[in-house]
């Protein structure tokens, strides 16, 4: 995979010009124990705006874009999502969860129900949507994802680039202003890793407002507005991907990529 | 597949050639022919042999075989009997009949409370809070660990130091604790009652029906009408109401002391109410740890995905949670049941009348040995299995559809 | 993946410090006892319930105990300095003035050294059997000969000059041993078949024949399997030979055990890779060869931890006889306390029973748990 492969045409930016922001993290820190996993984290997301975060094993990834949708609790600083600021107020929780879509690196589908209840559960029950409108919804989303036959399947029927899809299709099935992506496609073979990574960069197109932990150099080359490098809880560079791969400025950034180079 | 009769590429589908026994042996099929021969004579031989043997010895003791003793009178006396019974006029049938059935009182009641009981000490054993789950665990590690009979003999044993009748404790109204057994306030038995447990009967069968009709009504508009107002009415004010259009009724059956004895309210037996509770902590101990190995068993994941699509947290538990953990849960579970109900036969070393302790008796007073074990075995046999068939129909329900 | 070496070469500024709010025990307290009200409330109660049931534990068994009682002139002892605390403080001196006879039973006094020396043996046969270090074939000698000579100690024999103690006189902890291991021993061999049974696909009847042996024991109380040996046994013998009551307890006991160790063998059998079976078809090896050198081996390592659990509830279960006139531990201890002088301390006599059966139990369990986690982490897959 070469970093400096530009032949790959770009998505057109869908960044918007002076909206506010839909994410807005400020000075956050997080604490296991003893242990601070965030240091004073601090990025500002637009909406239409699209991040990939990189950065080596243990460094603050997952724990990041789980705070976004407060999966974790942050102990200091400020995050407001889609102009709400995350605090333990319960309502607001509900609010922003409606609003973001996540999807994990381990699918987290429900073994028990099928693709279909799987994507129409939580519209029924959140969005109280009538049941035929939610399936005529989900049948949309997982035709876009280009499953639709599988959809009275159970997940343990599916092969795991289709169940990637399949949660991919449920977040959307919620209507999301802005999706999470927590490395979805790292526990993938090669050959599934395309289609996945395919079904993202269409969402893409869409203008959706994503935020991506991979290390899908092509994809972030391709798709990222902006690549933010993390290492030991703290953002170390941030920049277009096309600078951040071409011209790293700090040697952990260098040495990451090298490292991610040599890894492929 | 239709046109496969058709083309002439494909013969008419054929059976797969029946293989003929060689008789060799080297051909794997007498083999196994010959060793089935074996075994299975070996053991008719030794049941042919046994039956000798008895058959001889009830001879020589003139003892008949046959379930004629049945329609004898029995001269067992019986301390609880749910059914009328007089001893040496009631027949061996009829106690045998009060056997089983006080097996099933103290069963259906000891597994309704083990369930209850281990379910409240698996879920405190997940607690976020340090005391109360050391201490659950400190429960389940202690009571798995010594026999059931040692806590049996414990329990009946406090039973009966309790004081006797005149002192007997009186921890509140209406409650006595004394070594006669426990007493408990009772309601007297009116017709304002009768209507009000029929409301509450019709009340579940409409209150079912309303939330049938909620679902539907869900899965049309996508707003499920409220069920727990309608649920309070049918199952709380309605049966209330009845009650109270009836005369409302009520006079408790509190037991009294009067002479030497107490009059009024029921009785649990020193043995029946050691042997329940010594039957239900022993099992919820082990309830506990399937309770909450199920719980366990649904990975992190699940709570955080359903959490990051929005949904409540009741709806996550009766939606994605439950339903998992009971896959996990109810098979261990049915065999705890089975293991409770065996372990009821412990009764016969306290005193309680159950099947083993009835048949014992009557095996001793007729010298019907063989009739008497089978009796049990047939009885036990019959819970076993009838608990097994409805375990493989909840297995086979329930199975996740894997690839 | 990430170097050491790289990891070095980078600059890192200082960890900050955590807000106080995050660690120390104050923080602890706070999330982990007093995180809600229903938290707090529950802690409170748990607290006050553990500390008075704590102190009046101690006050009942330390501080107003009795721990030994004077003797009459003919060794007689007098229990009324238990009498008067009854219901304030325990009666240890109940144990201390029976505890042979809870532990050995009838066995003729001057002969228990025989017996305790046989739980020494038994102690030693478990650790060395404990130790995945011997886990080979000889162990299988090791346990006939321990186990034999445990008879041999037991019983006695003129000839060697001992004493001989007929069974009927045996009782205690020993019996309780005696019971529960050999039923295992006994019950192994005959639950390794009955599984092979149940399995086999090329034979039918016997299959037929072992699924009805395991669902029919499976399916009665133990009680009832007693119960037919007791009354039944005798019928089944040629008139004029007959078992004693503790030969026909313990093959009751192994009948019981086989069923269910057969199911535990079932469950090593089925978690075996069919690949296994099928490499060893492939090595043209024989079905006795097959199963003697590849499939048990492996079967039979998976299987201990269940193997353990299941051991457990034998020791419990052995408690049992006692219905049936058979003075095992339990029932040694209750006809201490038959004793008239000792009549009423039946609680300080069950719990000093619940602590032995209990440090036996939780001992099992313990290394089970223990050999499970070590099996899973050593699992390559
Ligand atoms: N529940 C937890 N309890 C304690 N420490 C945790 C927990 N979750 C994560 N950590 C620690 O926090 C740090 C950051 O973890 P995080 O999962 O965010 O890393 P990551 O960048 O996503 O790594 P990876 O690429 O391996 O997924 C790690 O050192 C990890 O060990
Ligand atoms: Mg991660």
């Amino acid at each position: 995979m070469s970093v400096t492969a530009d032949a790959i045409p770009e998505v057109q930016s869908a960044v918007k010009a002076g909206a506010a922001p839909a994410i807005v993290l400020e000075k956050v820190s997080k604490w296991y124990g003893s242990m601070q996993v965030l240091r004073d984290i601090t990025l500002t997301i637009a909406q239409g705006e699209r991040i990939v975060i990189c950065g080596p094993s243990g460094s603050g990834k997952s724990t990041t874009i789980r705070c976004i949708n407060r999966l974790e609790s942050h102990q200091e600083g400020r995050i407001v999502v889609d102009g709400t600021e995350l605090t333990d107020d319960l309502r607001a929780l509900d609010t922003i969860r409606r609003e973001v879509g996540m999807v994990f690196q381990s699918f987290n589908l429900f073994p028990h129900l099928t693709i279909l209840e799987n994507c129409t559960l939580a519209p029924i029950w959140v969005r109280k949507m009538p049941k035929a409108e939610a399936e005529e919804l989900a049948m949309d989303y997982l035709r876009r994802v280009k499953i639709p036959e599988q959809a009275k399947k159970y997940p343990g029927q599916l092969s795991g680039g289709q169940q990637q899809r399949v949660a991919i299709a449920r977040a959307l099935c919620m209507k999301p202003k802005i999706m999470l992506f927590d490395e979805p496609t790292s526990a993938l073979d090669p050959e599934m890793i395309k289609e996945v990574l395919d079904t993202m960069i269409g969402l893409a197109e869409t203008g959706m407002t994503m935020v991506c932990v991979t290390h899908e150099m092509g994809f972030a080359q391709k798709v990222a507005d902006r690549v933010v490098f993390m290492d030991r809880g703290e953002i170390v560079e941030s920049g277009t991907p096309a600078r951040m791969f071409n011209d790293p400025q700090t040697d952990r950034l260098k040495l990451f990529l090298s490292q991610i180079l040599r890894g492929h | 597949m239709s046109g496969t009769a058709a083309d002439p590429r494909y013969a008419a589908p054929r059976a797969a050639p029946r293989r003929r026994m060689r008789l060799s042996w080297s051909d794997p099929l007498l083999r196994n022919l010959f060793w089935q021969v074996v075994v299975i004579g070996g053991v008719v031989l030794l049941v042919w042999y046994l039956v000798g043997n008895t058959s001889r010895n009830l001879q020589a003791r003139h003892i008949a075989t046959g379930f004629r003793f049945l329609t004898q009178s029995a001269a067992i006396p019986i301390g609880e009997s749910p059914i009328p019974y007089t001893p040496s006029v009631s027949t061996y049938g009829r106690a045998l009949l009060i056997g089983i059935l006080n097996t099933l009182r103290v069963s259906v009641i000891g597994v309704v409370l083990a369930t209850v009981l281990g379910t409240l000490i698996g879920i405190g054993r997940l607690s976020k809070n340090f005391l109360l789950a050391k201490f659950t665990a400190l429960y389940v590690e202690v009571l798995r660990d010594i026999p059931v009979l040692l806590q049996l003999f414990f329990w009946y044993g406090l039973l009966q130091h309790l004081p006797g009748t005149r002192q007997a404790l009186h921890p509140i109204a209406g409650v006595f604790l004394s070594n006669r057994g426990i007493k408990l306030p009772w309601v007297d038995w009116e017709r304002g009652d009768t209507g009000a447990v029929v409301a509450f009967v019709l009340g579940a069968v409409l209150t079912w029906l309303w939330s049938r009709r909620a679902a539907a009504r869900q899965a049309r508009t996508g707003v499920r009408p409220a069920t727990w107002p309608v649920a309070l009415l049918l199952l709380v004010v309605f049966p209330v109401a009845v009650w109270a259009a009836l005369g409302a009724p009520f006079s408790l059956d509190v037991p009294a002391l009067h002479g030497f004895n107490f009059q009024g309210g029921i009785t649990l037996s020193p043995e029946f109410a050691a042997l329940l509770v010594g039957l239900v902590i022993y099992t919820s101990s082990y309830i506990a740890e399937i309770v909450r190995s199920g719980i366990e068993a649904v990975a992190q994941g699940q709570w955080e995905a359903a959490f990051a699509l929005g949904l409540p947290h009741g709806i996550v538990l009766r939606q994605i949670v439950l339903p998992q953990a009971l896959r996990v849960i109810v098979p261990p579970m049915t065999s705890q049941y089975l293991n409770l109900i065996k372990n009821s036969s412990l009764a016969v070393a306290i005193g309680y009348q159950d099947i083993v302790s009835i048949a014992g008796t009557t095996l001793n007073q007729t010298g019907q040995a063989i009739e008497g074990v089978a009796i049990i075995m047939a009885v036990y046999l019959t819970f076993s299995l009838s608990i097994s068939a409805f375990m493989n129909w909840y297995n086979a329900h329930i199975a996740l559809v894997e690839r | 993946m990430a170097d050491i070496a790289a990891e070095a070469a980078v600059p890192f500024a200082a960890r900050q410090r955590p807000p106080a709010a995050v660690v120390g025990p104050a923080a602890w307290a706070r999330t982990n006892l007093f995180g809600s009200w229903w938290s707090t409330a529950l802690t409170l109660l748990i607290g006050y319930l553990a500390l008075r049931f704590a102190w009046g534990f101690v006050s009942w068994g330390l501080v107003h105990a009795v721990w030994s009682v004077p003797h009459n002139d003919a060794g007689q002892p007098n229990s009324a300095p238990c009498r008067a605390v009854i219901g304030i403080g325990a009666c240890w001196a109940v144990i201390s003035d029976k505890y042979r006879f809870i532990l050995f039973g009838f066995y003729p006094y001057d002969e228990q050294w025989r017996p305790l020396v046989c739980i020494a043996l038994f102690l030693g046969l478990y650790g060395v059997s404990a130790n995945r270090r011997f886990w080979r074939r000889e162990l299988g000698l090791v346990w006939i000969a321990v186990l034999a000579l445990i008879m041999l100690l037991m019983h006695g024999s003129a000839t060697l000059g001992m004493t001989v103690v007929t069974d009927d006189r045996w009782g205690g902890l020993p019996l309780t041993l005696i019971l529960a291991t050999f039923g295992l021993a006994l019950a192994f061999p005959l639950a390794v078949m009955v599984a092979l049974g149940r399995r086999s696909r090329t034979m039918p009847a016997v299959r037929l024949l072992c699924v009805v042996y395991v669902e029919l024991i499976r399916g009665v109380p133990l009680i009832s399997l007693l119960f037919m040996s007791s009354v039944m046994f005798p019928l089944f013998m040629p008139q004029g030979v007959n078992f004693d009551n503790l030969l026909r307890a313990q093959v009751a006991i192994i009948l019981f055990a086989a069923a269910y160790l057969a199911e535990v063998v079932r469950g090593g059998l089925q978690a075996l890779p069919k690949g296994q079976y099928e490499a060893a078809d492939a090595l043209g090896l024989s079905y006795g060869r097959k199963t003697r050198l590849i499939v048990l081996p492996q079967a039979l390592r998976i299987v201990i931890p269940p193997l353990v659990n299941t051991f457990i509830g034998f020791f419990k279960d052995t408690s049992l006889v006692l219905i049936i006139g058979i003075y095992d531990l339990l029932q040694s201890g209750r006809a201490a306390v038959d004793d008239p002088v000792w009549q009423g301390f039946g609680n300080e006599v069950y719990i000093l029973l619940a602590a032995i059966y209990f440090c036996f139990c939780f001992a099992m369990s313990k290394y089970s748990r223990g050999l499970e986690r070590g099996f899973s982490r050593s699992r390559v897959r």
